[in-house]
């Protein structure tokens, strides 16, 4: 159709061949090279992202295991398997559960804490670093650091808590306390980051709007961060609350590090069951079949946030 | 309604003095426009009266309270910002109703739902509803009431950060150039409307601009202010027909006032370019007098028959006025005329004489403040 058009809009010659227009040929010739110009990120693009997504799909529909030299195409068997596999729906739950815990705690203690140095005089520069170390810190060494804090004998946790008069925990170890002391671990290391991201949401927010609500009235900061401070972070917070959700699901280094999914699966997550039926049972069509529901989970969230972010009003 | 009186207010940022020591009463119901240039402390000063600056000393006192501690919630003055600062998340309607919901309702009738809660919060939603119909229909903006600022053009948004203003009926009024963001035209339009709105609220207004012809167009009285100082406040007649400062007659008036450079000599009289102009004045011998006229009341004659001689540079046709550049040795500037329309048309490169008249010519000493002149009789010819 569109071609059509091109024709027959175009000029013709004598015996109605068209003729091309040097503004048509320089046209074309633009169109060329804009996408000679894009072919290295094109290609780069199928190495490194596309290729690798597609081939877990494809993974996902045959009993591959890693290091078989062959395999079989087997339908959906992989997902049929999943729906059926009490393990799988443990650690979806745990997984949902953890992020359940980590999102609120980490944006909410990360908005507290911008609101704080937001509003403080002193030191800002020194308690923004302090709160961003542990996003910068490697966490799987910070996570053997917590696990000698949290030790049942001689884990400062517990000495605190004997102090006190209180009955010292088995933090790691108790299939009750294991998944909440590691989401208290995940709030540790993510509310730096989103503390970061709502500093800089706050430093948008004009001056005049304080301003303004000072005049109206506004008595107390309270009303301050209701009538101002809330909605205009709006679309920060928004983005705060994906982004951490996505880091929640993609809980691994603590587990490994702590509790391989212990005890008694209470601390089993998707990435945990993805590596443990990947890489200890060799299962790569199962684990493929995981990774899939994990991507399907973190694409949800994505485009949920590009509906919401698309349906708001862009505030000027 | 109330007055307003600021006394001997100081104010540096850093080492740089913003505000030197102003002294400033409002009437009460009385439109006064602070006016100057850019940096010259005019807005620091209203922020000052807002409260949402601190003053380094002076105290300021509204309605006859001394308010220098109150933050500006307390303070019971309405402000229209530069930037007009609508709350972009809020509907036209819940913008104007902001005031009074922080003033009827408590915390808890705040939240939502929080009406149903608490007592007689639904009828103090009811009255806050009425009350934003009438200001908003008052400012004919009813049709407006469920949009969002950013749904606005310029001039309505303008009127949406005025109902916000008057909608709780506060003591005073106070507006930070709050037509500087508009169109040319919407700007004189709006000028008048606010005239009118200080006319039929009856309330106490401080203006803030740079724009003298708003400072002329909109006042009772002007409080001309240049490098955080009152130079003068009076009457726009007063600013225009008597300033007391050179700055003064160099800020009020469009096009900007003519100025010569004149000697006193032994005998009290003017001299330019070593002829005497007629006008005595008083002062030190052979000071250096500044004589100023405004562009009206220079008249075009011969070449030759006046002191200052000159050619035609400029032309500008207004329509109603027609004024004229000439180039004077000299004189740094050209000297404006203003003639009426049906005057006899110059033309550039025209050489003409020009006519002052010493009635009214304003001289001004080496301090740049004003000195009495004393026309000895005879014009200058």
């Amino acid at each position: 159709m569109a071609t059509h058009q091109s024709i027959t809009s175009m000029p013709f010659d004598t015996i109605g061949r068209p003729v091309l227009t040097s503004g048509w040929r320089r046209a074309l010739k633009r169109t060329l090279s804009a996408y000679a110009l894009s072919i290295p990120a094109i290609v780069l693009m199928v190495i490194m992202l596309i290729a690798p997504l597609v081939s877990v799909f494809i993974l996902a529909l045959t009993d591959y295991q890693l290091g078989a030299p062959t395999f079989e195409f087997i339908g959906l068997r992989n997902f049929k398997a999943l729906l059926g596999d009490s393990v799988f729906w443990t650690s979806l739950g745990n997984t949902l559960l953890y992020a359940a815990l980590v999102v609120p705690g980490s944006v909410t203690l990360g908005l507290g804490a911008a609101l704080l140095i937001e509003s403080g005089v002193g030191l800002r520069s020194f308690y923004r670093a302090v709160f961003f170390l542990p996003v910068m810190a490697t966490l799987i060494a910070m996570a053997i650091v917590w696990e000698f804090m949290l030790h049942p004998t001689f884990g400062i946790a517990n000495l605190t808590l004997v102090s006190f008069g209180l009955r010292p925990q088995n933090w790691l170890q108790d299939g009750q306390l294991a998944l909440p002391t590691l989401a208290v671990i995940g709030i540790w290391q993510q509310f730096g980051f989103n503390m970061v991201l709502f500093l800089a949401g706050l430093v948008t927010i004009p001056k005049h709007l304080y301003e303004a609500a000072a005049l109206d009235g506004v008595p107390n900061a309270w009303e301050r961060f209701r009538l101002v401070i809330w909605p205009m972070l709006g679309p920060v917070t928004l983005f705060v609350v994906v982004i951490s959700a996505i880091r929640a699901l993609q809980v691994f280094d603590t587990v490994q590090a702590l509790t391989k999914g212990g005890p008694n699966k209470a601390t089993e997550v998707l990435l945990y069951t993805m590596y443990a039926e990947g890489f200890e049972f060799f299962r790569t069509g199962y684990a493929s079949a995981v990774t899939v529901v994990f991507i399907v989970l973190v694409l949800a969230l994505t485009l949920a946030k590009t509906f919401i972010l698309e349906k708001r009003v862009h505030y000027a | 309604m109330a007055t307003i009186e600021a006394r001997d207010i100081r104010k540096s940022f850093g080492a740089t003095p913003v505000l030197q020591g102003i002294s400033l009463n409002v009437a009460d119901g009385e439109f006064l426009t602070l006016v100057g240039p850019s940096g010259c402390g005019k807005t620091t000063l209203l922020r000052i009266i807002a409260g949402l600056e601190p003053q380094d000393s002076g105290t300021v006192a509204i309605g006859g309270r001394i308010v220098d501690e109150f933050p500006p919630n307390q303070r019971d003055v309405a402000m229209v910002f530069q930037s007009l600062a609508l709350y972009p998340h809020l509907t036209v309607a819940e913008n104007i109703a902001v005031p009074l919901t922080m003033r009827r309702l408590s915390t808890i009738a705040r939240l939502p739902f929080g009406r149903a809660l608490v007592p007689g919060g639904r009828a103090i939603r009811r009255s806050i509803v009425a009350d934003v119909t009438k200001v908003a229909s008052a400012l004919e903006i009813e049709h407006l009431l469920q949009r969002k600022p950013g749904q606005l053009s310029g001039g309505e948004r303008q009127r949406v950060a005025v109902a916000r203003a008057i909608v709780r009926n506060p003591k005073a009024f106070l507006m930070d150039e709050p037509l500087s963001n508009l169109d040319a035209k919407l700007r004189v339009q709006m000028r008048t409307e606010i005239a009118q709105l200080h006319r039929r609220l009856g309330a106490t207004f401080v203006y803030v601009t740079h724009d003298q012809a708003e400072a002329m167009t909109m006042s009772n009285r002007i409080a001309v202010m240049m490098d955080g100082e009152l130079l003068q406040v009076g009457t726009p007649d007063q600013v225009y027909h008597e300033p007391d400062d050179l700055r003064v007659a160099e800020f009020v008036g469009s096009p900007k006032i003519n100025v010569i450079e004149t000697r006193l000599d032994d005998s009290g009289r003017l001299h330019f370019n070593g002829t005497p102009l007629g006008i005595n004045a008083t002062g030190g011998r052979s000071d250096p007098i500044k004589l100023a006229f405004r562009p009206e009341t220079a008249r075009l004659i011969d070449p030759g028959c006046g002191v200052l001689t000159g050619a035609v540079s400029h032309t500008e046709n207004l329509g109603s006025d027609l004024f004229v550049h000439v180039r004077i040795d000299r004189v740094r500037d050209p000297i404006i005329a203003r003639l009426v329309a049906d005057a006899p048309r110059v033309s550039i490169g025209d050489v003409v004489g020009i006519d002052v008249l010493p009635s009214r010519a304003f001289a001004f000493g080496r301090s740049r403040k004003r000195i009495r002149l004393h026309p000895t009789g005879a014009e200058v010819a």
